[in-house]
């Protein structure tokens, strides 16, 4: 009994320990993005690896999910003669939860793991002691342009995430299911208001900080030589996923 | 006035202690390799000096300057007078080589690319590189590397330079071409160097001086000749490379 609970206080103690040196590292992180200098070609690159190479992936995701969406509330709804609230089911999903959790989720699998990756060969092959010794901040340098760039291309991608799901919905209501296409329209536009697109677009920023933060953090704390890097891509991609996961509850409940 | 002192710097890595009280006196101009064995805290004392770590106790003095008493700007504005060579070079793998030499005058100047790739290319010049500016690492072989991690740590004139097992994985003709390489540019440059490495060959022929750090401490300094000659069993020991005496192998 005694040696169950060392084990599982010494579990707690370092889960507390890792907790504190993340949110040490996130205050590093915006002391530095709000100081000189700003690498601007270093975040527009950063947005471009991290937004502009996330387009398919996000969109494959969210016309994929639209569609199922629609397919499975007609399926549902048929039954009490509700077909004609697809639109709505849909459009309001797809704004409030499933578009900003589906592209923080694709964009933690592509984008987090790649950041996790880079810079913890950048560790491990001294490069980020490189950058220190040639009197430049590693911070500053590397973290911040990826954590903004994660943070306001999160936000876009998630725009276009919804953008697409809905359409796919509307594809699969109408044209395959043959829900009439005012009436399809008209739900979706009376039952989805400006706050619901809003609440899921703050979800997307908070989701594009969690995944910049993670991956850039999991990669400055790479220690050893490959299996480091490798563990720290792995550790990237799940840690990131499950706050994003656990955040959403948190913030669906706060936006409520 | 030293232009390096370590003065009775210690250091642990959780349980570990690694340094024990180092004192350490650098004079400007000279080259200094400190030599131990592997895990002895060689790197420990380099990244030390250049305020990649700080110590528990004791402290770093460059130039009258105390390393530990400074902020981020100060910190900063004293590497500026460093140039490090790593032991795998560094090289940033997503820059070409001119850009990788030139990246100090790119953070740190007003200088247009032009000017900065011609100031590579003078560096990469003294180093014995020519027509390797477009390359990226990933071309170079190991010599080439180390050549370029020189030309990098050189590019803002630095007045110390560091050197992280400057031989270490390079085959025996190119190491000693390296090893000219740390002296001519001495010779050119007037730099003060700091070497770490436990290649006796590289130490004798690099060094107006050579210390030994064993067991976190620094148990005997010297030039060559003295270092040749010491009557330290464990420093015998170590430059004839026995495996026999009172150092133990891991």
């Amino acid at each position: 009994m005694n040696d169950w609970l060392e084990k599982l206080g010494e579990k707690v103690f370092l889960l507390l320990t890792e907790m504190g040196r993340v949110l040490m590292f996130l205050g590093q992180t915006l002391r530095w993005t709000f100081s000189s200098p700003f690498y601007v070609k270093s975040v527009l690159k950063q947005m471009e690896m991290i937004g502009v190479n996330s387009v398919p992936v996000v969109m494959t995701t969210a016309i994929s999910t639209g569609m199922v969406l629609a397919l499975q509330s007609y399926t549902g709804f048929k039954r009490f003669g509700a077909e004609s609230l697809i639109g709505a089911v849909v459009s309001l999903s797809m704004t409030r939860e499933l578009g900003p959790v589906l592209t923080g989720l694709m964009v933690a699998g592509r984008a987090g793991a790649s950041m996790a990756a880079e810079l913890g060969t950048m560790k491990v092959t001294e490069q980020i002691d490189a950058l220190t010794t040639l009197a430049t901040n590693p911070m500053k340098y590397l973290v911040v342009p990826r954590f903004v760039a994660s943070t306001v291309m999160m936000f876009f991608l998630t725009i276009l995430g919804m953008m697409i799901g809905v359409t796919g919905g509307y594809f699969v209501g109408v044209k395959v299911l043959g829900t009439n296409p005012t009436t399809y329209i008209n739900q979706s536009i009376d039952n989805t208001q400006v706050t619901d697109i809003w609440y899921g677009l703050i979800k997307a920023l908070v989701f594009g900080a969690v995944v910049g933060l993670i991956g850039c953090y999991k990669g400055f704390t790479t220690e050893g030589g490959a299996e480091g890097v490798g563990k720290a891509t792995t550790g990237a991609v799940v840690i990131s996923c499950m706050l994003i996961l656990i955040l959403d509850y948190f913030l669906s409940a706060l936006l409520w | 006035m030293a232009m390096i002192e370590l003065i009775d710097l210690h250091k642990s890595f959780g349980s570990l202690q690694v340094l024990r009280g180092v004192d350490l006196a650098v004079e400007k101009g000279e080259s200094m390799t400190v030599i131990g064995g592997s895990g002895s805290g060689k790197s420990v004392i380099l990244k030390h000096i250049i305020g990649l770590l700080f110590p528990d106790r004791g402290k770093v003095v460059i130039e009258g300057q105390v390393l530990n008493d400074l902020d981020e700007f100060g910190l900063n504005e004293t590497r500026k007078k460093f140039g490090m060579l790593f032991q795998m070079a560094a090289l940033f793998d997503s820059l070409t080589v001119w850009e990788n030499v030139g990246f100090s005058l790119k953070q740190h100047t007003k200088l247009s690319d032009r000017e900065i790739r011609k100031v590579a290319t003078e560096k990469l010049a003294l180093v014995g590189l020519k027509d390797v500016e477009d390359k990226m690492p990933s071309e170079l072989s190991g010599g080439m590397k180390k050549r370029v991690g020189l030309a990098r740590a050189i590019c803002m004139d630095a007045q110390i330079i560091l050197y992280d097992e400057p031989t270490t994985g390079l085959d025996p003709i190119t190491a000693d071409s390296i090893n000219d390489l740390i002296i001519d540019l001495r010779k050119k440059l007037g730099v003060t160097s700091v070497s770490i490495t436990h290649d006796m060959q590289s130490a004798y022929k690099i060094s107006d001086r050579i210390a030994m750090l064993y067991k976190g401490e620094i148990i005997e300094i010297g030039t060559p000749d003295e270092i040749r000659n010491s009557a330290n069993p464990i420093v015998h020991q170590f430059i004839t490379g026995s495996a026999v005496g009172p150092i133990t192998a891991e």
